[in-house]
């Protein structure tokens, strides 16, 4: 992976912000002017050189001191580039976290090793696994405010565990520092002789997130035709859209949906170039050995056969701040089709604070998590979220005011 | 170094959100400064298209305040890709009535922009715009979205922005309503560099080193132009100068450089430890100066 995407959720005293300013300002990340200016808004608020300043983005989040949005920072050592999106972490903040985590590979979880695991490193976790997230990184933090001991880190890892489990994350690892003093961001910590493993940083370097993606059957959600209809290119019709799952090569036989019609790829291109093959996450234009009825919304596929079903099971976050009540009719957006679409039962909703789910009531609220059936005017070409996170996700829209309201997840 | 796969993949990203663009709107275009950023989205513009033209008009919103070059260089290039080219005068907008100049001494038109880039869109009835504008630029730019919905004011709300999940872009609007779209959002600017050098993109001759006649105000040096007014103790000098953003001419500073060519460039951008917006008058205003004029439609 030349690039890390990691999304990283905390509130106002977990030292979210400090440790996002020390991973910038230690690796070198941050300009002269960038620092200028935090140490005049520190000097201006009486403190030291607070890094959490170069984080906070907006003027309200400034004055309140909190982050309320989704903001990405960028990185880069000379082993990797980094992207990551930065959320807020309280419990009205899940819609942001969600958010977030939709673009990420990893989480970072931050646990203040005075409190060890509490409610809501249990919500970050339980999120992380939800969006599919391969990697999880739990930074236990203020390590300098218990004698940087042994006893304290080893207690958070232990007491993880079973949230490890019950989240469903594959991969987790552990790493002890002190956000405010640098130890174990960047550099080393001499305080801690007793941890052996790598600084945050360096694992962040060498991770390598599982992408099912990258290995499954091949999948290609059309986004537009393109027909030049030039002297040069007469008879030219290509399909454009980026590579949702697996490879293709010319030559190879693929099905277009919805008609699941068969055709062989002829030629593949990127701008000037062709191609002989293309894989997951180029964006390319196909051409095909015969006229058949392709258009945006329309899916190459090969290999076995996507999902085309009108009701689909679910995993809803919803979004907005209108709720949710039963009847109403909204938009369904996926890359494999998009139109009308109801929910046709809540069928149960998570307790954000036990994080077990309990019977629903039908209606939904905002940051709200539920177990849901939607069903479809026209059956979308899909996969289940946990093979494709590109074609098992959808989002839902509001006819009228035009707002994204819910996101899903195709179980 | 940068690698170049990671570059492939920003590359892929953001022609899957100008095609997106593309296919939910119905009068889309490109935002065309002539800087180096909207030149690229211009560039992956034609890729993402090909063979055929790119489909999108450019628009550039001319503040009266020029470098010529820039100017020189715009023409040439619409007809070298084949674009449709709509211009919006800021000078007919104070003709009309509809902007007013700033007075006193710090008075440029920046903020005026904003008036006339909303009467180019109602005028020509534009429905998206798309910008070389990055998150890595500025802490405001650091939320916005890659679809940015835009009231029938033009403004930008930052509180209640549309949640953007995966790749799914939501371009759903209320008559008079339009999006900014940034299909370069994840990239830095290194990563435009690397990708001008890697695709062999010309840039305008103001990116590259060059004696000019500058005047050193507010920590830049500032070129010496018809549209402004020396103050006491300011004497022009000629300098070996370039600039790292193209803007106004009034309110764009140059630094002093050697680099002459592109690679001179980016061996320099490499080892610079200083953002280019921090060569920009209008940001230094206050702390949240380009959180607020996004709000008023400055892109």
């Amino acid at each position: 992976m030349n690039v890390l995407r990691f999304t990283t959720a905390g509130s106002v005293d977990d030292g979210k912000s400090t440790l996002i300013g020390r991973l910038l300002y230690d690796s070198k990340s941050v300009f002269i002017d960038q620092l200028d200016a935090v140490a005049a808004s520190s000097k201006r608020r009486g403190t030291e050189l607070d890094l959490s300043l170069l984080t906070d983005g907006l003027k309200d989040e400034r004055e309140q001191g909190i982050t309320i949005d989704v903001a990405y920072r960028y990185f880069a050592t000379p082993k990797r580039n980094f992207i990551l999106a930065d959320t807020p972490g309280h419990v009205q903040y899940t819609r942001n976290m969600v958010t977030g985590a939709s673009t990420a590979d990893a989480a970072l979880i931050l646990i203040d090793a005075r409190h060890g695991v509490v409610e809501q490193t249990r919500r970050h976790s339980f999120i992380a696994g939800l969006l599919g997230l391969k990697a999880v990184i739990v930074c236990v933090n203020k390590m300098d405010l218990v004698d940087f001991a042994e006893a304290a880190f080893t207690k958070v890892c232990a007491d993880y565990e079973p949230l490890r489990q019950a989240a469903g994350l594959p991969e987790v690892h552990f790493v002890p520092l002190s956000a405010l003093l640098g130890d174990n961001v960047v550099e080393a910590s001499a305080h801690m002789p007793w941890y052996s493993g790598p600084t945050l940083l360096a694992l962040l370097e060498t991770l390598e997130p599982a992408v099912p993606e990258a290995l499954s059957d091949f999948r290609f959600p059309v986004q537009s035709v393109i027909r030049p209809r030039t002297t040069e290119h007469h008879d030219f019709r290509g399909y454009a859209g980026r590579v949702a799952g697996g490879c293709v090569a010319v030559g190879d036989r693929v099905t277009v949906w919805p008609e699941a019609l068969e055709a062989t790829v002829e030629g593949i291109f990127l701008g000037d170039h062709a191609l002989q093959e293309a894989h997951y996450g180029q964006s390319v234009v196909l051409t095909l050995d015969r006229d058949v009825n392709v258009a945006r919304g329309s899916v190459l596929t090969a290999g076995s056969a996507p999902q085309r079903e009108a009701l689909l099971k679910a995993k809803l976050c919803w979004l907005d701040a209108k709720g949710h009540s039963p009847g109403l009719r909204y938009e369904f957006r996926a890359h494999g089709g998009q139109g009308q679409a109801m929910i046709a039962e809540v069928e149960r909703v998570l307790n954000l604070e036990t994080l077990a789910y309990e019977p629903g009531t039908g209606q939904l609220e905002t940051n709200q998590i539920a177990e849901v059936s939607v069903r479809c005017a026209q059956a979308p070409t899909t996969e289940t979220y946990a093979n494709q996170r590109m074609m098992g996700g959808f989002i839902l829209v509001d006819p009228v005011r035009g707002t994204t309201v819910a996101a899903g997840m195709i179980q | 170094m940068q690698q170049p796969s990671f570059l492939d993949e920003l590359e892929a990203e953001a022609i899957f959100v100008i095609r997106e663009a593309y296919a939910q709107f119905e009068r889309p275009t490109i935002l065309f400064s002539g800087g180096k950023d909207s030149i690229v989205v211009s560039h992956l513009a034609q890729k993402a298209f090909a063979p055929a033209g790119i489909p999108f008009a450019l628009v550039h919103v001319d503040t009266g305040h020029n470098f010529p070059e820039t100017l020189e260089f715009r023409d040439r290039y619409v007809k070298q890709i084949g674009a449709e080219l709509i211009v919006g005068s800021v000078q007919d907008s104070i003709d009309r009535g509809t902007a007013q100049e700033e007075q006193g001494p710090l008075g440029n038109r920046n903020r005026i922009q904003s008036v006339t880039l909303l009467e180019t869109i109602d005028r020509e009835r534009i429905d998206c715009l798309m910008g070389g504008g990055r998150r890595d630029e500025e802490k405001a730019r650091a939320k916005e979205r890659f679809f940015s919905h835009r009231d029938a004011f033009g403004q930008w709300d930052p509180k209640n922005q549309r949640p953007e999940l995966w790749n799914l872009f939501n371009g759903a609007k209320q008559p008079g309503e339009h999006f900014r779209v940034f299909p370069i959002s994840n990239w830095t600017e290194m990563n435009v560099w690397h990708y001008i050098r890697r695709e062999g993109i010309e840039l305008p001759s103001l990116y590259f080193a060059a004696p000019r006649e500058v005047i050193w105000r507010s920590g830049s040096w500032l070129p010496v132009s018809d549209f402004i007014s020396l103050r006491a103790g300011e004497v022009p000098t000629t300098k070996t100068i370039r600039f790292r953003t193209l803007g106004d001419i009034t309110i764009t500073g140059g630094i002093e450089s050697e680099a002459a060519s592109l690679d001179a460039v980016i061996a320099e951008v490499e080892t610079l430890r200083q953002t280019e917006r921090g060569n920009r008058e209008d940001d230094k205003r206050s702390e949240s100066s380009m959180e607020e004029r996004k709000k008023q439609g400055y892109f």
